[in-house]
């Protein structure tokens, strides 16, 4: 099965990025985490993502559509990086997120997310609704 | 922490431990059955202890030291024994301390241990069916009896197979090294040769099946991702993770609702995994970037990237197709591959030009009762018009195949031509 694996930010990582010896170490230790997913054959991508006060927002209702930018209030529930697995179960996933080194300098959260598949849908909603699905992923995959 | 719970923690610890443990004991005990048994020793102590205890802040290392006490324990009791019936026990002990070279090589970092544990596996000195089960049992972790349900054979047949593997792995005495120079690329080829002989286990199984068969694709691509991470200078490890990764892709797309089979060429695209062709395409970029186009695993990748590239049949690009195939006979020449280049010839250049091409082959022993030449020369003089002659051959290949929808899918193409 496929997880998303995200890092919840922290007031540090809402800061951005500022060159310390701390931050070094903790890169070095995150880079030898990431060699021995890669050698497990665990880890199919992942990416830091920069602060929100660089990201935008779009919110929905009805036909409206307002663009906030950020920084964004309630930060621990904020993504600060994330990573796609390919494990057995999700035993396995919790088991790879303990023997991550701490992802920032305080206290914080890694979250797990199982990735819904095709078969998921198959079943649960309607096969018009799963050709939608389809099509649309044709027209993503255009790019 | 409740007790089922602490359970699955040690069944995930164990499945990402194992084959690193195992590869670092075979290293020090020089023998592929006793790392194995000591690796499961350590589990079981882990299974008694860390209910208890929790589950150590640094389980592989617990589990590597558990196994050390075990093996450590082992040589005693084995040294003692030799005291008891020898008369040269004074000897014995001036000899070099057995338990301290043990001690000084588990300190080693030995950080391609897996590696070297997949090279043993799949040693050329072994069958490649041989090869195959040992590496799902060592490797991947699956027991004889799902082994046996993959391979859709008699668990006493694969027990027995594993059993001679490593006895003919322990009567070879090899060193369990990683090997280097020019020794590495024949063994190398005999790993990819292994891995995508799983795979291709895994992709023949059919809707219905054990899941463990299509399963089997998983594993796979997770050994091709494996050796990917680890020896990252190796063409043709990308080029063969890059032609599993795009093959995957395609997986969801090939059966129908009714679990029947779909052809390339009919597949809805839009259910083949862009996550994984664009996976593949990166591995095949990386095979090509370290020299390794010419390669047999690179090109066949090159192939299926270029029907992944095409958003719709239409769009396949024929003529780089047909080039590839003319690079591939040379690099892995196979009569199978000269009918696939005819088939890409037809479509590149017209019929004619495909008809040229399996005329030459038509001789070939391998392809004489081969469905698929007979159902391909019947499409080239289909398209060119010799519906009598095309009729002849749609009914050569029904004949020919096994698979009753494909029968009758030639038949009706048969019809299709008049009489």
């Amino acid at each position: 099965m496929r997880v998303m694996v995200f890092v919840k930010a922290t007031a540090d990582s809402e800061e951005g990025m500022k060159p310390s010896a701390k931050l070094t170490e903790m890169f070095e230790a995150m880079g030898k985490f990431n060699e021995e997913l890669v050698k497990a054959g665990v880890m199919l991508a992942g990416e830091g993502l920069k602060p929100s006060s660089e990201g935008k927002r779009v919110a929905f209702d009805g036909p409206s559509r307002t663009v906030i930018d950020g920084p964004f209030a309630e930060t621990r529930e904020l993504v600060a990086g994330y990573w796609l697995w390919e494990v057995k179960d999700m035993a396995e996933a919790v088991e790879w997120v303990k023997r991550c080194p701490n992802p920032m300098f305080g206290p914080s959260e890694i979250e797990i997310r199982p990735i819904y598949e095709m078969a998921d849908f198959e079943g649960i909603v309607t096969p018009e609704i799963v050709a939608q699905e389809e099509e649309l992923r044709e027209k993503l995959s255009d790019r | 922490m409740a007790a089922t719970e602490t359970h699955q923690a040690i069944e995930a610890v164990f499945r990402i431990e194992r084959a690193r443990l195992i590869g670092g004991l075979t290293r020090v005990v020089r023998d592929l059955d006793r790392a194995e048994e000591l690796a499961q020793d350590a589990l079981l102590m882990a299974l008694s202890e860390w209910p208890k205890t929790g589950v150590p802040l640094n389980p592989g290392a617990w589990l590597m030291a558990a196994a050390k006490r075990r093996a450590i324990d082992g040589l005693r009791r084995d040294k003692m024994l030799a005291r008891k019936h020898s008369q040269i026990a004074q000897e014995l002990d001036e000899e070099i301390d057995p338990v301290g070279d043990i001690e000084a090589a588990m300190d080693d970092d030995v950080g391609d241990e897996l590696l070297s544990l997949i090279f043993t596996a799949c040693h050329p000195i072994l069958s490649a069916e041989a090869r195959a089960a040992l590496t799902l049992r060592l490797i991947g972790g699956l027991t004889t009896e799902e082994i046996a349900r993959a391979f859709l054979s008699a668990e006493p047949t694969i027990a027995q197979r594993i059993v001679r593997a490593k006895k003919t792995i322990g009567n070879a005495g090899l060193t369990f090294e990683v090997p280097r120079g020019k020794e590495r690329k024949q063994r190398l080829a005999s790993v990819l040769e292994v891995v995508y002989l799983i795979f291709n286990e895994g992709y023949a199984a059919t809707a219905g099946e054990d899941l463990i068969r299509p399963a089997l694709c998983a594993e796979a691509q997770r050994l091709g991702r494996i050796l990917a991470g680890l020896a990252r200078d190796e063409p043709e490890v990308f080029g063969l993770l890059a032609l599993m990764e795009i093959q995957a892709s395609r997986l969801a797309a090939r059966t129908a609702a009714d679990g029947s089979f779909v052809s390339l060429t009919e597949q809805n695209r839009a259910r083949w995994d862009q996550f994984l062709i664009r996976r593949g395409l990166a591995a095949l970029e990386r095979a090509e970037a370290l020299g390794g186009a010419k390669g047999p695993y690179t090109l066949q990748a090159a192939l299926a990237a270029c029907h992944a590239r095409a958003r719709k049949v239409e769009d396949t690009d024929w003529n780089k197709i047909a080039v590839l195939y003319d690079t591939l006979r040379e690099a892995m020449p196979s009569p199978i591959v000269d009918l696939n280049r005819a088939v890409a010839y037809s479509m590149a250049f017209g019929p004619e030009a495909g008809l040229k091409l399996v005329d030459e082959i038509a001789g070939v022993a391998a392809l004489r009762n081969y469905a698929p030449l007979p159902a391909a020369k019947g499409d080239f003089l289909f398209r060119a018009g010799r519906l009598a002659e095309a009729r002849g051959q749609f009914e050569r290949a029904a004949e020919l195949t096994r698979n009753d929808r494909e029968k009758a899918f030639l038949l009706e193409r048969a019809e299709a031509c008049g009489s």
